[in-house]
């Protein structure tokens, strides 16, 4: 069984949504970001989203743009970002981790080797944010090859009719964008959520999480219990960049200030 | 636009691109994120209504004619012709048109989409200035909300056309991201939109972005050369030796090319900009130096280092400082169509002063490339030959950078 639904089948026996902290790979350089990401398991992280460093994520808010940049310029790179996982496997064997990014990085690595290189690393699913499911034939082949789960994103302005069709061929979970806008910015309200969720069970059995917009430990707790997850990415970019020095470096705040963020949402998302 | 729907005559054309999911060879597509891909299915199931609409035609038709000031003179360059002793030299004035570029011809078709669409508020990317001036005028024209994202190094270097665009009434935001050029401005304006979906029309200015972008923008810049092929046979009984455009996004140069796409014996030039140099590292030639990759919403030859990595584009010209192309120019470069070579920012301001002094036109840097490689070709060719060059805008906005480039203070 894949990583990524053993995960959600143990939080269903649990009676709970999932908390999927994110990481941008590289911020501020790769050792604090390695560190970060082997302790976000005890912290609370039940999945991780690695994001992989892009020169123009035309879909992210100020945090991860900056996030991005600072780790372009500590030298990350695809195949880096996927040595960053394959360490984190050595230590770890149950977390599910899911890579975020743009497809640039990965059509230019060579979409069959990516997926077979990703696989090796210990990557469970792939979200590659301008790649909607009329294009991704060119990546879903190989991704199902190698056993990865290409995570369907859905948005408040998807259809009815086209949340079944892109559904149809889904798998491992449903990330809903839970505003029409960029990372970090504005919040689903309650109401709009539950609404969302009616619509994405009609439509699929998979488990759906809900990303976008959810900052504070109250929105991830009200988020996982709507959906099955709460994807939570600037809120925790934000606190830990401001633990940085004058020259963007990491200092000794850095990592505690971040899973301390994480160790509050997800006793939000437990309680 | 009448087009010849015979089954023969489309198999045989090279004008019947994209494929229904928007793909030129393996160019072009629909590379948004999901908020948007419903956005672009209508967009594109309005666009097509809309361009089958006798209706929608007879109205694009009347502004292009009272308010753009069309058709554009066919100009021939004597002097200058004469000057470079070989082919004779035609000029598309395309600067003559209202706001001084070709710009206006695709934001006209756009707006009147826009507004078929019940859309009210406008958002636009712009590098030169040039596409946020005819967007910020048609916004007047209409009386709709209008935001501009432009690069801050380029708000910087076209001071003149900001002003412009405030006057008119226009929101302008200086982008700050990256090198603060056309493609920052472009993921900005992206962002907006995503953000403002329901009552925002993305006006996109150039030839490239996801279907049904490249298709409707070129199909609105059509006729530039939909007027050029008919108005070079009236004055000389005859199809040219060659025509030439400049290509940032691509859009002028598609507009003018398009219609002469089946005339195989027509040789087209596509221009672009070298920057200080092809191999200097500052450059703006995507074809020349880049590989087919996906940004903005298509795949197309890109300027990007070995992991995939978008690198900034380098050319004196604001409007052509982006390091993409349209997918459609990307489709004509693999199938050897259109010819790909490239002017150096030294070239286009030599250029620049030559077509001012010996023609009394000042050109747009961005048309001065197109001029600079007419100036190349010309003397390696036949008095009896010609060449029309696409003058895709003028240059009263770019006086101060050539002004400095000159060591002039004004």
């Amino acid at each position: 069984m894949s990583r990524i639904k053993a995960c959600f089948d143990r939080l269903k026996k649990e009676g709970r949504g999932a908390l999927l902290p994110y990481l941008e790979a590289f911020d501020p350089d790769r050792e604090t970001s390695l560190a970060l990401l082997r302790q976000m398991p005890e912290a609370g992280a039940d999945l991780i989203e690695v994001g992989v460093p892009f020169s123009d994520p035309s879909a992210d808010g100020p945090t991860i743009q900056l996030a991005a940049r600072r780790g372009l310029k500590a030298g990350a790179t695809l195949k880096g970002t996927l040595e960053l996982i394959g360490e984190f496997r050595k230590g770890n064997d149950h977390t599910p981790i899911i890579l975020m990014g743009y497809y640039n990085p990965i059509d230019r690595y060579g979409v069959e080797r990516f997926c077979q290189d990703a696989r090796s690393a210990g990557v469970d699913g792939l979200i590659v944010v301008d790649l909607p499911p009329e294009e991704s034939e060119e990546l879903a082949p190989y991704a199902k090859a190698a056993g990865l789960d290409i995570i369907t994103l859905t948005a408040p302005t998807t259809p009815d009719d086209r949340l079944k069709t892109i559904l149809k061929n889904a798998s491992g979970f449903v990330y809903y964008v839970s505003i029409t806008g960029i990372t970090g910015t504005r919040s689903a309200t309650e109401d709009q959520l539950k609404a969302a969720m009616a619509r994405l069970k009609a439509a699929t059995d998979l488990p759906v999480v809900t990303g976008f917009g959810i900052s504070t430990p109250e929105q991830a707790r009200i988020a996982s219990r709507i959906s099955d997850g709460a994807v939570v990415a600037s809120a925790i970019i934000k606190e830990m960049a401001a633990t940085y020095d004058e020259h963007g470096h990491a200092t000794e705040r850095s990592i505690p200030t971040a899973l301390e963020k994480i160790h509050s949402l997800a006793k939000a998302v437990q309680g | 636009m009448p087009a010849d729907t015979s089954i023969t005559s489309q198999l045989n054309s090279l004008r019947t691109g994209p494929d229904e999911r928007g793909h030129f060879g393996i160019h072009g597509g629909r590379f948004v994120a999901e908020t948007l891909m419903p956005l672009m299915l209508e967009l594109e199931q309005s666009y097509n209504h809309a361009k089958t609409d006798p209706q929608f035609q007879e109205e694009l038709d009347y502004y292009l004619r009272h308010y753009v000031g069309r058709p554009s003179p066919l100009w021939h360059a004597k002097r200058l012709s004469e000057t470079l002793g070989g082919a004779q030299i035609y000029l598309k004035r395309e600067e003559l048109n209202h706001t001084g570029s070709h710009k206006l011809n695709n934001v006209m078709g756009q707006i009147l989409l826009a507004r078929r669409m019940g859309k009210t508020r406008i958002v636009a990317e712009t590098g030169a200035g040039q596409h946020g001036v005819a967007t910020a005028t048609v916004c007047a024209l209409f009386g709709l909300d209008c935001e501009i994202y432009m690069g801050a190094t380029d708000v910087e270097r076209q001071k003149p056309n900001v002003f412009r665009m405030h006057l008119l009434g226009a929101k302008v935001h200086p982008v700050t991201a990256g090198a603060g050029t056309l493609k920052d401005a472009m993921n900005e304006a992206m962002r907006d939109w995503v953000a403002n979906v329901e009552n925002t029309y993305f006006l996109v200015g150039t030839v490239a972005g996801p279907h049904p972008y490249p298709t409707m923008v070129r199909d609105f810049q059509s006729v530039i050369g939909t007027e050029a092929r008919e108005q070079i046979q009236e004055q000389t009984g005859r199809l040219p030796d060659a025509v030439i455009a400049a290509i940032g996004g691509g859009s002028n140069a598609m507009g003018i090319f398009h219609p002469f796409l089946d005339d195989v014996d027509v040789p087209l030039y596509g221009v672009e900009a070298a920057g200080l140099g092809l191999d200097s590292g500052k450059t703006a030639a995507s074809i020349a130096r880049g590989k087919p990759g996906v940004l903005h919403g298509n795949r197309t030859y890109l300027l990007q280092d070995e992991h995939g990595q978008i690198t900034e584009a380098h050319s004196i010209s604001a409007g052509l400082d982006y390091p993409g192309i349209g997918p459609e120019h990307s489709w004509l470069k693999d199938i050897g169509r259109v010819n790909y070579v490239s002017a150096t920012d030294n070239q286009a301001l030599e250029a620049f002063q030559t077509l001012t002094k010996l023609e009394g036109i000042i050109p747009a840097l961005e048309s001065a490339h197109a001029v600079a490689h007419a100036i190349v070709m010309a003397p390696t060719m036949t008095k009896d030959q010609t060449i029309i060059v696409n003058l895709s805008g003028r240059g009263d906005k770019d006086v101060p950078t050539v002004a400095a480039h000159l060591g002039v203070k004004l």
